[in-house]
């Protein structure tokens, strides 16, 4: 133990004489992978002399990140959940950034016959009721939340596993809705996987359109997925940033936050969002501009 | 195999170029494996000795307890340094979450067992006779200790390049407590990771095959050192 302690003293030492602020951003992989965050950070690094140290994790784990007081800022797709991550007092409010929409994609032999319907739950519905494979990511990330969320507007029959875990406000449930069958997979992997293991096994799937483009633009696969539902209402994709809230956490840097959250809704950066062009195609709408 | 032919021109042309991307996460990853296993090693050889040299009522529950713990999960070691050094541990107000010497302590908690039962192993030979020849020789007892290291060094040195080879490709601690921020704690392991739940496994697999290079160029160097003393 003495030994550890002596270990973290040294190593911490090094950490603390560093004295360039660096403000911390959990984010979701989707927004990490485009490249967008990249292409604009460099902006604020300058004007402002923060740096940002972006951490990639789901929407699940960035706010898991938020609520132990380890990030000072999300980025992340999951508006209720955001809700009520806001509710319980976790960040001071949400300021929604930027939009962008999610597709269902299949085998362009489409099985269960969904092209051409535009509403995602009623396609779940039927391909639930034709029992085609479906993959999902099952790892708790806006995309999930968001699959979560259309399956129980597709009215099918749902069993939800839940586990009992004991927080300091005493016992929570944690949920994940799935229908019942065979067909339907949760893999527990990234986005860039799942649509990887739905190719190889031809199924359907549930993804954002920035990740699918990426991923066909890549690979030469000999039966790519096409996309069979897109434009649905019930298919919007909305990013927010919340800061964290000082009042629980009071090391979080929420000045630095609060120039952040300033910056990326500034007309500006906004700009700049919309003109960011992965292969050609436009990735982000701005929400402010 | 497509994949394989992509990977290895992929591979190529990564280490041809000197990719500067591919490099840092390199150098961070040497860097990481070096450390930790220096840190444990200088740690490990005094206690290794103390152990090894003398009998004594718990030496057995020791080297049981060190066994147990070498099968320990890399993401559980990953988790618990983090409830330690997050914002709510202990040492929290150190700021190593997300940091490179936050992922060396999980690293260092991961090998110190490993190294510790290698080279209490190695020095558990009979070695009276040595450290007898070398007290008539009027050795002292930081000489003897020497004396006693150089005679096993074969060992220690496979020890240290076990521990180097799990590190370098560890996986779990370095998400957890490095978080994989590209500029800051991306390494190779966590952007083969990245890459495969991006969907580039062809790149992922390139990344692989640029970290086995680099351990190669490792160990032929300590082969060489090996080499040198024989």
């Amino acid at each position: 133990m003495k030994l550890l302690i002596i270990i973290v003293c040294l190593l911490a030492s090094s950490q603390l004489f560093s004295s360039q602020q660096v403000l911390i951003l959990a984010t979701t992989t989707s927004t990490e992978n485009s490249g967008l965050l990249r292409h604009i950070h460099g902006d604020f690094e300058k004007s402002t002399d923060i740096k940002i140290k972006v951490i990639p994790k789901g929407t699940g784990a960035s706010m898991q990140l938020g609520r132990d007081g380890n990030a000072d800022i999300l980025l992340v797709h999951a508006p209720d959940q955001e809700r009520e991550f806001i509710l319980n007092g976790y960040g001071d409010k949400r300021v929604e950034v930027m939009h962008n929409d999610f597709v269902i994609i299949g085998p362009s032999d489409d099985p269960a016959n969904v092209k051409g319907e535009k509403f995602a739950a009623k396609v779940l519905a039927k391909i639930a009721k034709e029992g085609a494979t479906f993959i999902s990511r099952g790892d708790n990330s806006g995309t999930h939340m968001k699959e979560q969320k259309l399956w129980h507007l597709s009215k099918m029959k749902l069993i939800s596993k839940a586990k009992e875990i004991i927080t300091a406000k005493g016992k929570k449930e944690i949920k994940f809705m799935r229908p019942v069958g065979g067909w339907y997979r949760s893999i527990g992997r990234g986005m860039g996987a799942t649509i990887h293991y739905a190719t190889e096994v031809q199924a359907y799937t549930l993804t954002d359109r920035g990740t699918y483009y990426a991923y066909h633009h890549d690979t030469k696969r000999s039966k790519p997925l096409v996309i069979l539902s897109e434009g649905g209402s019930d298919l919007f994709n909305q990013y927010s940033v919340i800061a964290i809230n000082p009042s629980k956490h009071p090391h979080v840097q929420y000045s630095a936050a609060k120039k952040y959250v300033a910056w990326i809704t500034s007309p500006r950066i906004q700009k700049k969002i919309a003109l960011y062009k992965k292969n050609g195609k436009t990735l982000f709408y701005p929400d402010v501009l | 195999m497509e994949n394989f032919n992509l990977a290895f021109l992929n591979a190529l042309h990564l280490l041809v170029s000197l990719d500067s991307e591919i490099l840092q996460y390199a150098w961070r990853s040497v860097y990481i494996a070096l450390i930790s296993t220096t840190l444990v090693i200088v740690v490990t050889l005094p206690m290794g000795i103390l152990i090894a040299e003398n009998n004594f009522r718990f030496k057995r529950a020791i080297i049981i307890v060190l066994n147990t713990l070498m099968s320990l999960p890399t993401v559980l070691i990953g988790l618990v340094v983090y409830s330690f050094i997050g914002r709510m541990g202990i040492f929290g107000s150190f700021k190593l979450l997300f940091t490179i010497p936050g992922i060396i302590i999980g690293e260092v908690i991961l090998i110190f067992p490993l190294v510790l039962s290698l080279v209490i192993a190695a020095l558990s030979r009979d070695n009276t006779q040595i450290t007898k020849t070398a007290k008539a020789l009027g050795a002292s007892q930081l000489q003897t200790f020497l004396i006693l290291i150089k005679e096993s060094r074969y060992a220690i040195l496979s020890s240290i390049i076990a521990a180097f080879g799990r590190v370098i490709g560890e996986v779990g601690i370095a998400t957890i407590i490095g978080g994989n921020a590209e500029k800051y704690t991306r390494t190779l392991t966590t952007s083969i990771v990245l890459n495969i739940n991006m969907g580039y496994f062809d790149y992922a697999l390139a990344i692989g095959i640029v970290l086995l290079t680099l351990s190669l160029i490792v160990n032929l160097f300590m082969q060489l050192l090996q080499g040198s003393k024989r």
